[in-house]
């Protein structure tokens, strides 16, 4: 095959996120695996390929573990651990083995379970007080800094990126942020598939606990557990597949993964834009796809912050006007360019090596028509984008078939 | 003769809690500046993230800036007093920072978005020696 050739999703699948006591982590990655093996009338012999996505448990051979229990099949395995971009980079992985011609067909699972595991980032045991000082690491601390000198944790980080956007422009502030959340979660109520499936207002949004202002409970995501998985082909080898199987194929338009450039404060506060507008524009230029074509959008909306500033960085509004955009309406489930119809990460739930195969999974299960209740009419093409904090950024643009 | 019942009234000694942090009369930040792009950095690098050069200056930076993001952080990390400010602060003559905005109540309405700071210190912890580590924060210019 030419590496000009598209590769396509032939079969994708998604455990219901959760928390879930009574399974393993295995458990949950063979049924995403076998759910996208059987929605694409293939079988573990058919994969050329193996690349499992998995953060917490990123040096525990997850691929191979899950291979005993589905098929041990001798084919290369890659454990991947990309921060929150961990399922994107399984996803990569096996596309780049198609593109380079090595593989003919792939199976990319993306799995976490991480329970209730609190908030992330910076929220280790202090360091104890009760020593003798002793400078130690790269900038020579001799006491913790986190709560110091401000904060690392997620919730915090987050809301930090999210008023930068607020300093830098008009018509942007609590309520915008809070109507991030007020959407996904009215959004989730139509997705089986969710963690959480409740409407709140705007009132209950912004009286909800202050986590870290202007983030509330109701504007942050949860942790939990789950899985998605997705089969990749070539084109080469989905031609000799039934018409059904090509029919039902999804075009990977564009799959694009960046880390972050330096940029001006970087070190003190990660850049989560220049990242993800560099993959967003070169997911465009290779896809031939406008914003403006786009039918639905999945992105990464770890806290309603976020959410906000992906709307500029992926080009779904006017620069400077994502706050003007949600209060209008643009990424409503009727609005101009739909965001995060499967609740996004705030309701549908964040197990974090899964995230960045679930979103292909719901683009995937929109422009095939097949999303049930939640279907955006008529959804032709789609963005999933992820990011994590690094930082890492994938965006994948997917096309229904045409075949 | 010495009176060796006498109080000790040395000043207990003192670290800043980040290298850094440069304490004496004048507390300030020194930054390592890339010689080739003027980039700063707090920590030791072993190249430059932004041009790749691999020579360093020491450089002080200013104790004046303004405040570019802030949140305000209700639920702590175990053992960090809550709530307080965290906040991204740009200071004059170049170079951002992240700290806490201190001597200022966190309510939204008493933090804002471009509000003037100067850099502030504090004693943050004691050691088993009775060594002070000293923090710095930012507290509104106008105080």
């Amino acid at each position: 095959m030419s590496n000009q050739d598209p590769v396509w999703i032939l079969g994708t699948s998604m455990t219901k996120f959760g928390r879930y006591a009574d399974k393993d982590l295995i458990d949950l990655a063979a049924q995403a695996s076998l759910g996208a093996l059987d929605d694409g009338g293939v079988t573990m012999a058919d994969m050329d390929v193996l690349a499992a996505g998995c953060l917490y448990e990123a040096n525990g051979g997850v691929g191979q573990r899950l291979q005993k229990q589905i098929g041990q099949t001798g084919i290369p395995v890659f454990n991947v651990a990309n921060a929150c971009a961990t399922g994107a980079t399984a996803v990569r992985t096996v596309m780049m083995a198609i593109k380079a011609g090595e593989a003919q067909m792939g199976l990319a699972v993306g799995v976490e379970q991480m329970g209730k595991m609190g908030m992330l980032g910076g929220d280790r045991a202090a360091r104890s007080d009760k020593q003798v000082f002793e400078r130690k690491g790269r900038f020579g601390s001799v006491v913790g800094v986190e709560g110091r000198l401000g904060t690392n944790m997620m919730p915090g980080v987050f809301a930090q990126a999210g008023m930068e956007y607020a300093y830098e422009n008009d018509g942007v502030g609590f309520e915008q942020f809070a109507k991030v959340a007020q959407k996904n979660h009215e959004h989730s109520t139509l997705n089986p598939l969710a963690q959480y499936r409740k409407a709140f207002s705007l009132d209950e949004v912004m009286g909800s606990e202050v986590i870290a202002y202007p983030n509330t409970l109701l504007m942050r995501c949860p942790t939990g557990d789950g899985s998605a998985a997705v089969v990749l082909v070539s084109d080469e080898k989905l031609k000799t597949l039934s018409r059904e199987q090509q029919r039902r194929a999804v075009k990977v338009s564009a799959s694009v993964l960046t880390s972050d450039p330096w940029t001006e404060g970087c070190q003190v506060q990660p850049d989560v834009n220049t990242l993800t507008r560099n993959a967003a524009d070169e997911a465009y230029e290779t896809s031939g796809v406008d914003p403006a074509d786009l039918d639905l959008v999945e992105l990464h909306d770890c806290f309603a912050t976020a959410e906000l500033r992906h709307y500029d960085n992926l080009r779904l509004c006017e620069p400077g006007g994502a706050g003007e955009w949600i209060d209008k309406g643009g990424p409503w489930r009727d609005g101009e360019i739909p965001v995060n119809v499967s609740g996004g990460l705030l309701s549908k739930g964040h197990p974090i090596g899964a995230t960045g195969v679930a979103n292909l999974f719901e683009v995937a299960t929109h422009v095939r028509g097949e999303a049930g209740d939640r279907q955006v009419p008529d959804a032709k093409v789609g963005l999933a984008h992820v990011i994590g904090l690094g930082s890492s950024c994938g965006v994948h643009i997917l096309e229904r078939s045409g075949l | 003769m010495a009176d060796e019942s006498a109080p000790n009234n040395d000043p207990p000694s003192q670290i800043s809690m980040v290298e850094y942090l440069h304490l004496g009369n004048d507390p300030h930040l020194v930054a390592n500046v890339c010689d080739a792009c003027r980039v700063t950095y707090f920590d030791r690098r072993n190249a430059c993230a932004a041009c790749g050069a691999r020579e360093f200056t020491a450089s002080r930076l200013a104790n004046t800036g303004s405040v570019r993001t802030f949140t305000i952080v209700h639920r702590a990390a175990r053992g960090v007093p809550a709530p307080y400010v965290s906040a991204v602060v740009d200071l004059d003559g170049g170079g951002r920072v992240k700290s806490n905005i201190i001597n200022v109540e966190p309510e939204p309405s008493k933090v804002t978005l471009g509000m003037r700071v100067r850099l502030a210190t504090y004693v943050t912890a004691t050691d088993d020696d009775g060594v002070e580590a000293v923090a710095f924060g930012y507290e509104p210019e106008a105080a």
